[in-house]
């Protein structure tokens, strides 16, 4: 142990974090787009206790109420808040979005690690496996996916990182077969550190920026995939609120109730994009070749 | 360039008999027994037993696989359980009308896209470029049913000038097909336009910097010259590829916004298939979906080379 400990810091790339960390700060979008970002995630943790009423109550007396005062984004068919209803709606969709693209990576990352760093028929058999995954769009295979696992927020998720999983299998094996021949690595393994521990230890580190940047692009996509399918009746079941089916319900009343179709919609787009304006912010920030 | 084709067309089998095993695989694991619903309320075990010899669902899970590739081979993609109909047929009448939806949302993408992406990059730095950026990150971000909800509440609710919905053939009556078709195509291509813009800009930008569009600059040719002869021929291959592989993303916008829009569709024959457990149809349409991506992978790869010709003679 203690030799290894005496290598690493030769062996370890100089990394600019405090460089990349200014880029990311200085840049406007992402800045605004983490901001809103905090702000809904807040809305979410807090929902209990800042919406002002039950999602989840009907109340046959407000039925599509335009927005007024007292509902201030007007209520749904059934007498219900959509304010409080798009607040909590904010936890489905935001740890839909976190969730999915954690077991995307948990399967990718290392199906990826492997077939990059071992190579031979290994690789060759993920790779295969990564194709013919790719060769059916995203939403598509997630819309299977889910409608074969059942309609749930939770199978939601699973068909939603599954979909996204080869997204990251193939990213992380590019990024590890360009950098497999570097001196580090080579000198890692000339010492005979075992594979687990370079792997871990030196491959990792160094791929984990593009890894970064791909999990908050796909954190938009995977949003946008929770509420097509919550919009199609296969994620987030009723009564409970999502912002997916809210717009699915409002599809129906699009005449009567024009309002019941603009917030849930709003928040979608506001959400995905802020993710994908902090995505670009951290790809300027951590791309070597943007930084001149 | 034959023989090129011919590689990657073998090289694609793999790929290819991998997907058959999933789709297989996924269509065995499903829930639910579809004869069971075909038999009827009296599940009189001869009548089941007769629909499983019928489907040959009462031979070895193996036999079944052969069998099923065999058929597919010939063509045979099996029949919906729910309307009799062969799947070739039905995606044979559903397939032209969402490649419509996609070739006008195509020729709104590139319209938009390609112009917005070559404007940004020549304007790189300035309040046209952020607004630009701003607008396809936009196009990428903003739901595709909600765009299609709120078009139909201006235009066809608001103002009346669109149908709100369904779908007249092409050859029965152009304009109202026109019609039905141009909301839904806008909404699909507004997505498509996000991503080339994004691309174009790109691609136009590492192509700005080279040393030949200095020289062409230097010897004081027209800048539109520049741009356009120079720059732009070189950065369209990047883009060429990307259009070929937007198809995922194009035919995964179709699925909603022929939802929404109720075209009958390939893609709305998804969500319906997948809502029916109509499995045959699910599988066909799954394979067809993957086959077209393979082929359009090669297509890509075909274009990339026609279009680079130093690509052709490193072969």
């Amino acid at each position: 142990m203690t030799m290894i400990e005496t290598v690493s810091p030769i062996l370890f790339r100089p990394r600019s974090t405090s460089r990349a960390l200014q880029k990311f700060l200085g840049n406007k979008g992402a800045m605004i787009g983490a901001g809103i970002l905090i702000v809904f995630a807040l809305a979410a943790i807090f929902a209990p206790w800042i919406a002002p009423y039950n999602p989840i109550k009907t109340n046959f007396l407000v039925i599509r109420k335009p927005p007024s005062a007292l509902f201030w984004l007007g209520t749904d068919e059934l007498g219900r808040d959509l304010l409080s209803r798009l607040i909590w709606g904010a936890r489905g969709s935001l740890v839909a979005g976190g969730i999915s693209v954690a077991i995307a990576m948990a399967i990718g990352v290392p199906l990826g690690l492997l077939a990059g760093y071992f190579g031979g028929k290994l690789d060759a058999l993920i790779s295969r496996i990564v194709d013919a995954l790719l060769s059916c769009p995203f939403l598509v295979l997630a819309i299977a996916l889910g409608a074969f696992l059942g309609p749930s927020l939770i199978n939601a998720m699973i068909a939603i990182g599954l979909s996204a999983m080869p997204i990251f299998a193939r990213l992380t094996r590019g990024q590890v077969l360009s950098i497999r021949h570097e001196d580090y690595l080579e000198g890692a393994r000339a010492i005979g550190l075992p594979d687990r521990w370079i792997i871990a230890r030196y491959v990792l580190p160094n791929i984990l920026s593009p890894l970064v940047v791909q999990a908050a692009l796909t954190i938009a996509s995977a949003i946008l995939a929770e509420a097509s399918l919550s919009f199609l009746g296969l994620g987030q079941q009723p009564p409970y609120p999502s912002w997916g089916s809210m717009l699915n319900a409002a599809r129906n009343f699009m005449e009567q109730a024009p309002w019941m179709s603009l917030a849930p919609g709003a928040a979608i787009y506001i959400t995905v994009l802020s993710f994908n304006l902090l995505g670009d912010g951290l790809s300027d920030a951590l791309d070597p070749k943007s930084q001149h | 360039m034959i023989a090129f084709i011919a590689r990657r067309l073998v090289g694609a089998i793999p790929t290819l008999i991998l997907i058959s095993l999933f789709v297989f695989t996924l269509q065995k694991l499903l829930p639910g027994d579809p004869i069971l619903a075909m038999a009827g309320e009296e599940r009189d075990p001869a009548v089941i037993a007769l629909l499983h010899e019928k489907y040959h669902l009462d031979q070895p899970i193996p036999i079944q696989y052969i069998r099923w590739v065999g058929g597919l081979l010939q063509g045979d993609f099996g029949m919906s359980l729910r309307t009799e109909q062969p799947v070739t047929t039905l995606v044979a009448s559903k397939l032209p009308v969402t490649l419509e939806l996609a070739a006008l949302a195509l020729i709104i993408a590139l319209a938009i896209g390609i112009p917005a992406g070559i404007i940004a990059a020549l304007r790189k730095g300035t309040a046209l470029d952020y607004g630009a950026n701003i607008v396809a990150l936009s196009g990428i971000s903003i739901p595709h049913f909600w765009l299609g909800i709120l078009l139909i509440m201006l235009f066809s609710v608001k103002l009346k000038w669109l149908p709100a919905s369904g779908f007249v053939p092409l050859f029965d009556d152009p304009v109202q097909n026109f019609k039905t078709l141009i909301l839904p195509a806008f909404v699909v291509g507004v997505g498509l336009a996000g991503t080339l813009m994004r691309h174009t800009r790109g691609a136009m930008l590492s192509v700005l910097g080279t040393d030949y569009v200095r020289t062409a600059r230097a010897k004081g040719l027209m800048p539109r010259s520049v741009v356009l002869k120079h720059a732009f021929r070189n950065a369209l291959m990047p883009i060429v590829t990307l259009t070929t592989l937007l198809f995922g993303e194009m035919l995964g916008g179709a699925v909603l916004t022929e939802q929404v829009f109720s075209i009958p569709g390939f893609g709305k024959m998804i969500v319906d298939a997948v809502f029916n457990r109509d499995y045959a149809v699910v599988q066909g349409v799954v394979l067809c979906v993957a086959v077209g991506f393979v082929l359009l992978n090669l297509l890509a790869d075909v274009l990339y080379r026609v279009i680079n010709p130093r690509l052709r003679t490193a072969s």
